[in-house]
């Protein structure tokens, strides 16, 4: 029951920071959010019983590509728009 | 790079890269036992690095020991593939495993806690990969974090 309730909680979470990257337009909050949605989907990796894949993703996802967005964000504007 | 970050960012960087990187090396070491490898612990330490990068903003141009590390790496995991080749009978042979030298223990029948000093030669070829994907994933970084540096942002 627990794993269950744990699940819905964390795919209800998933969708959520989901939409909140494509809904800022703070592109310094959307790579926040994207690394926040790729901790909670390393979490249902490991609720899934593949802790291998879950290690991977939190390292990569959630910490080195919201490093190198940050780094292009910097390189360009912070708010998204058009010239 | 010509940012800081405040005090209490980097304090708390200074107390979290330790453990940071001794989780990774155990990811590596213990590859062959529990959950993790070579690709896990390193993209785990190449994350200190990043965390360093954004908390300080200003580095070392690393670039040649970097290369040099990852280069390292991937020629010694070759060398061990050759190795099996020559030594038993195919391509990444494991040809010391059980036979007591460096991880070279031999495994007990039936339920085990799992002892470090088995293995053979996968032990080694993660502690190869560690080094590759921690230098390269760190390179990568540095390289980012050059190049937004040197891009000249119109307001």
């Amino acid at each position: 029951m627990i794993y269950f309730v744990l699940q819905i909680l964390v795919l209800v979470g998933l969708v959520m920071t989901s939409l909140a990257v494509i809904l800022f337009k703070d592109l310094i909050s959307a790579a926040i959010s994207l690394g926040a949605s790729s901790l909670i989907l390393s979490l249902q990796f490991y609720l899934l019983r593949a802790p291998d894949v879950a290690i991977a993703e939190a390292a990569v996802g959630a910490a080195l590509t919201t490093a190198i967005f940050i780094f292009a964000i910097k390189a360009s504007q912070r708010e998204e728009g058009y010239r | 790079m010509n940012w800081e970050m405040s005090k209490i960012v980097r304090t708390v960087t200074d107390i979290m890269v330790v453990p940071i990187i001794v989780y990774g090396i155990y990811l590596i070491v213990h590859g062959h036992l529990t959950p993790g490898g070579g690709f896990q612990g390193g993209a785990v330490i190449a994350s200190s690095t990043a965390l360093l990068i954004i908390a300080y903003g200003s580095f070392r141009d690393h670039k040649a020991d970097l290369s040099s590390i990852e280069s390292i790496g991937l020629t010694l995991f070759i060398i061990l593939a050759l190795l099996g080749l020559f030594l038993g009978a195919t391509m990444f042979h494991n040809y010391s495993a059980g036979t007591g030298g460096l991880f070279g223990g031999t495994v007990p029948q039936g339920i085990n806690p799992g002892y470090i000093n088995t293995g053979g030669t996968v032990p080694l070829m993660n502690i190869m990969v560690g080094l590759e994907v921690a230098a390269a994933l760190s390179l990568i970084l540095l390289m980012m974090g050059k190049a937004s540096d040197s891009v000249e942002v119109e307001a």
